[in-house]
């Protein structure tokens, strides 16, 4: 039985290297796009905390900018 | 009518779902990897070497669905003047392309022991390398343009002359003698496939769908993020 699962008739190079290759792209593309938001949450944190009091007050009254903040621990 | 699409709405739910989809991606990719890799059937003709099958055909899918996606966004961006129907196509592109290569790879590996070739010049595998090729387009044009005007046009004129080759790819194993296999699944009449090979591919698109609308809201936040950074800029 794992020996007809392992061996796939002669074809396991061909479906596990299918197969490999899709979830290596899935793992690459998720952890690029995951790296991108990162950089770009970090660098909005740091730019929000060099801001002044009145300044900090008026971006904070921006709903999204809200969520971005709220959401910096969670992700 | 688009009060829906304002950037706020939109952020308050693509901000939280990430994590769940993650989550419900990985329960339905492991269900479908077991139902493809030890469940299902072989091939009476292709043995085992049908499996590619189920991460082929669902790539193949997604990112014809997701080119077309982009087309009918950019194009009502720019009737309705919505610069967020641009900003969902940008952030769309990424898996869709990515989805395409999958496809094309897949499909030369699952060609070598069934047509002895790892490539032919054939009409469904050379329309897919062009799509592909209006993907990376679509992606570059977003690259070298900063003026926001001018790549709103260009991206959609490569979205106007890529959905083109869509039906191309659909028609292609009709309208001419491919190597390329008829389709086995249709909507409209009765389909060729067995369901205990149908019900795997279906686990398996609802799994790579997932995955495409986890790497769109990641982008989509990104995309939404930087516009911020540069709101800040201007405080």
């Amino acid at each position: 039985m794992i020996n007809e699962l392992l061996f796939m008739n002669g074809y396991e190079i061909y479906v596990l290297s299918a197969f490999s290759f899709t979830l290596l792209s899935f793992t690459v593309l998720y952890l690029v796009t995951k790296i991108q938001f990162v950089k770009e949450k970090n660098k909005f944190v740091a730019k929000f905390g060099s801001l002044n009091t009145e300044k900090a007050n008026s971006a904070k009254s921006q709903r999204i900018n809200k969520e971005i903040l709220a959401n910096t621990t969670s992700n | 009518m688009f009060k829906f699409f304002q950037p706020n709405k939109i952020f308050q739910i693509t901000s939280k779902a990430p994590k769940y989809i993650l989550f419900l991606f990985i329960v339905v990719l492991s269900i479908g990897l077991t139902e493809a890799l030890i469940l299902s059937p072989e091939d009476y003709k292709q043995s085992d070497a049908v499996r590619i099958m189920y991460v082929h055909v669902p790539s193949a899918w997604i990112s014809l669905g997701v080119f077309s996606a982009i087309t009918f966004l950019s194009i009502s961006g720019f009737i309705f003047k919505n610069k967020i129907f641009f900003l969902i196509s940008k952030s769309l592109a990424p898996s869709g392309f990515v989805f395409n290569i999958i496809a094309l790879v897949t499909g030369s590996i699952w060609g070598r022991p069934t047509w002895g070739t790892w490539w032919a010049w054939d009409a469904r595998i050379t329309s897919m390398l062009i799509l592909a090729l209006f993907y990376a387009m679509y992606l570059i044009s977003w690259r070298i343009y900063e003026n926001e005007e001018k790549v709103f046009k260009i991206s959609t004129i490569v979205t106007i002359f890529g959905i083109i080759n869509v039906p191309i790819i659909k028609y292609s194993v009709d309208w001419w003698n491919t190597l390329h296999q008829p389709a086995s699944i249709n909507i409209l009449s009765k389909s060729s496939i067995h369901s205990s090979m149908l019900f795997p591919l279906l686990i398996m698109t609802a799994a790579f769908t997932l995955f495409s609308l986890l790497i769109f809201l990641m982008k989509y936040n990104t995309e939404m993020i930087k516009i911020k950074n540069k709101g800040l800029d201007r405080l």
